[in-house]
């Protein structure tokens, strides 16, 4: 239970980090090193080549009927993007694939990259930081060339300019007569409050200061609370997103960046060169049909609205037109009941974590008997294992995609390695805790090994074994909500979608569901010791549970 | 202490260490058919001597012949299963009921059921169990009922010897009585060759015809019983026969 809610607090407190660091993160290294290693690799054999090519052509054979993959970052307005394009591509008879949310600039670039993907909304400024690191002014045609040695291209923008802004509360900016931020040097007296992060980046505070000549250092605040702040007059000014749905909600208004300090943030498609030339030509039509004012209000829709961001999407596809010249241009939603979503989120839930936890069984206790077996082997063995158990999961999940790609294969890997430490651990432990007696008494009866492992030490060793793998069930539960960042589904969907659109009951959707399985894991563990483990034996009676 | 002939264990300059020798230059031939006691004070390797004869251990130096032939190299489960064992303490595996520790290795042999249960039966009575025991678990039972259960498991497969390590130290004195009764009717009855490790002269004098006296790093005397009583070789024999008187 503990873990449970101990894993989607984990992802709370990820979300809100994506949620002020995502789109300018300063991450360089990236995996290019990895990638550019798989490339350098060995050069493959003749034999090899002529498989690979026989499997790329059978492939490329079936592409055609393939769906379109089309992913999202997760936050807000990339869910109601991504949502938007893989309905425009449905409405031109193509099948899509959603994942949506899939995860932050790194995951869903990588994935991409792999093919994994086949489009996903990007930001112009992110790919000239994070992504590819361009020098100079990031023009259209530096970034194309980045991006081509990649199979990479980037469509045309949106229109709007998510980037960094200073928002004042319209009545404020009235009396005022703000509307530049050439204009605060007149204003000393102006409250202002902005983010911790904002005021410490150089390409924040302290670069606009120097930049507009701004001689006052506004207070530090916490971004959620700024808004509340602003509206009941505390504050005059904060910094923001430009297309934030606040914006609307609390009648705020951008102070123009006249000097053209913040970087440029265009929302762009990239998309894989080989996706299908019609697609692309579809996707083409989103180009500059959103300013910032109306991206702000359908993510205001989505934040207070209380709208579901497939519906949003779909009436922003009817206002513009984009649903082609067809006059029935409503769009067929995937009208899902809760019950058919609570089903296939659990039933996913269920799969990966047995995906997981049968073979770390497997794996974890035949281990066990080996070190068991071959103590020498031990240390290295448990030191591993546990190796693996302090990367922090979605590092792991990370480190996985350039190896196995997006979806449930890296997650159930990923699990996999989290269930086999507490069950080898714990069936190492009580195997060499068997009493020497009990194992002398074993050979000098002339037990042969397997019949010492099945009728002696596997049965003395039971109790533990089914503790170890009651934990790392439960682990694996809790873990599993975290999947849900690399397309794996699962009960994790509804939570990070609940956290990137502040749905509460959406977060609920996944995280009662997800407590319930523990709840339900355990009872089924009880029912299954009592199955497997005399009476006398089992740790609920010689102990008290430890985990 | 002749004729190797009837011989069934032989010992030949036997010597055993862990970290330092737990004794060397052992010569020893215990009778076929019969019993013999070892005795000796704690640690002075009674159990070692005990286990390089089913091959637990392996001798250091020295060579140990078992019912006729070295201990062989491949089918040990085979030979271990010739030689019936009765670890100091019982040793009953806590997991298994008593009905099925005495019967394990006879499953295992794949004996049929009914034949199982007579020989379960048969030896529940020489020992004085009673099967409304049968699905008990050891920590369900009492000290003296677990040695006897750990004596039936040694019996099960009808052994052609029998290693006890002090089978009875655990009982009260009025019940090791009838279990010598009961262990004497045994030997009657089966005639196996049995090596009897104990503390106790008493017992050893009662239940035993040829007597091994350890101590030292090696064999003190050994001999038949009425040999070693009527001339011990010295004073620390004396003494331990006196121990007893
Ligand atoms: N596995 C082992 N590793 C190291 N030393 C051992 C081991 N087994 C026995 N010894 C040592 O060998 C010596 C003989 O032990 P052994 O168990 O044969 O004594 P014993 O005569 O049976 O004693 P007791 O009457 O107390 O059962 C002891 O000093 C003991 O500490
Ligand atoms: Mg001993």
């Amino acid at each position: 239970m503990n873990r449970v809610v101990g894993a989607t607090l984990a992802v709370a407190r990820l979300r809100q980090c994506k949620v002020s660091f995502g789109r300018h993160e300063n991450a360089r290294a990236f995996s290019k090193r990895a990638r550019r290693a798989r490339r350098d690799g060995t050069s493959p054999s003749p034999t090899t080549l002529a498989l690979i090519w026989a499997v790329v052509a059978a492939s490329s054979a079936i592409a055609a009927d393939e769906p379109i993959v089309v992913a999202s970052k997760n936050f807000t307005e990339a869910y109601i993007l991504g949502e938007a394009l893989a309905q425009l591509l449905e409405n031109e008879g193509f099948e899509v694939d959603r994942k949506i949310g899939l995860g932050g600039t790194k995951i869903c670039y990588d994935a991409l990259v792999e093919g994994d993907v086949d489009v996903y909304v990007e930001y112009t400024g992110t790919i000239a930081e994070a992504i590819k690191d361009i020098d100079g002014e990031p023009t259209r045609e530096k970034i194309a060339a980045a991006l081509a040695p990649d199979s990479v291209e980037m469509l045309g923008d949106f229109g709007f300019n998510n980037t960094y802004a200073l928002a004042v509360p319209r009545q404020v900016a009235d009396e005022r007569g703000l509307a530049r931020i050439s204009d605060l040097p007149d204003h000393p007296d102006l409250r202002m409050a902005v983010s911790h992060e904002f005021l410490e980046r150089p390409d924040g505070w302290p670069g606009l200061q120097r930049l507009y000549g701004i001689e006052e250092v506004p207070a530090g605040i916490e971004h959620a609370l700024a808004y509340e702040a602003l509206a009941d007059g505390s504050i005059d000014l904060t910094d923001a997103y430009s297309t934030d749905g606040e914006l609307k909600r609390y009648d705020l208004e951008v102070l123009a960046d006249d000097r053209g300090f913040f970087p440029v943030y265009l929302a762009v498609p990239l998309v894989r060169v080989d996706l299908d030339a019609r697609a692309k030509s579809v996707l083409r039509r989103v180009a500059g049909t959103l300013d910032d004012a109306e991206m702000s209000d359908l993510n205001a829709a989505a934040v207070f609205g209380g709208r579901s961001t497939e519906s949003i999407a779909a009436s922003y596809l009817v206002d513009k037109g984009l649903l082609g010249t067809d006059a029935d241009a409503d769009v067929a939603l995937p009208q899902d009941s809760l019950v058919g979503r609570l089903s296939r989120n659990t039933g996913r839930h269920l799969f990966l974590v047995a995906a997981a936890v049968l073979p770390a069984t497997l794996v974890a206790v035949g281990l066990a008997l080996a070190i068991f077996k071959l103590p020498w082997f031990s240390r290295g063995a448990v030191y591993i294992a546990g190796l693996m158990q302090t990367i922090p999961s979605i590092a792991l999940l990370a480190l996985l995609i350039p190896l196995v790609g997006i979806g449930w294969l890296p997650a159930v890997i990923a699990l996999f390695l989290y269930a086999l430490l507490p069950i080898l651990r714990n069936a190492v432990t009580a195997l060499t805790s068997i009493e020497p007696t009990l194992r002398r008494v074993a050979v000098a009866m002339g037990l042969k090994p397997a019949e010492e492992l099945r009728h002696v030490f596997v049965p003395l060793a039971m109790p533990s074994i089914v503790a170890g793998v009651r934990t790392a069930t439960v682990i694996c539960i809790g873990t599993a909500t975290l999947a849900a960042f690399i397309g794996a589904g699962g009960l994790g969907d509804p939570i990070v979608k609940g956290l990137a659109l502040n749905d509460t009951r959406l977060i609920l959707e996944g995280a009662i569901p997800a407590a319930l399985l523990a709840v339900v894991t355990e009872l089924v563990f009880e029912q299954v010791e009592r199955w497997l483990v005399p009476g006398h034996l089992r740790s609920s009676n010689t102990a008290a549970a430890t985990g | 202490m002749s004729a190797s002939g009837d011989s069934a264990v032989a010992f030949r300059g036997v010597g055993k260490r862990f970290d330092d020798w737990v004794f060397r230059g052992v010569d020893l031939a215990l009778p076929a058919k019969r019993t013999s006691a070892i005795v000796g004070e704690s640690g002075c390797g009674k159990t070692t001597l005990l286990q390089l004869v089913n091959a637990v251990l392996r001798p250091d130096e020295g060579s140990v012949e078992v019912l006729g032939g070295g201990v062989p190299d491949a089918g040990l489960e085979a030979f271990r299963r010739r030689i019936g064992y009765a670890v100091q303490g019982a040793g009953l595996f806590p997991h298994l009921t008593l009905v099925e520790n005495v019967s394990l290795l006879a499953r295992l042999e794949r004996w049929e059921v009914d034949v199982v249960n007579a020989r379960v039966g048969e030896l529940f009575q020489l020992v004085g169990l009673t099967r409304d025991l049968d699905d008990r678990y050891p920590h369900e039972l009492s000290g003296g009922q677990q040695h006897r259960a750990g004596l039936c498991r040694a019996l099960m497969l009808k052994p052609d010897m029998l290693l006890l390590d002090e089978p009875f130290s655990a009982i009260d004195p009025i019940t090791r009585v009838d279990i010598y009764g009961e262990f004497e009717t045994l030997q009657g009855h089966e005639r196996v060759t049995t090596v009897l490790v104990t503390h106790d002269i008493r017992e050893a004098r009662r239940l035993a015809d040829y007597l091994v006296v350890m101590g030292g790093g090696g064999v003190v005397q050994a001999g038949e019983v009425d040999e070693v009583v009527s001339s011990p070789a010295s004073d620390q024999v004396k003494r331990l026969l006196e121990s007893g008187a």
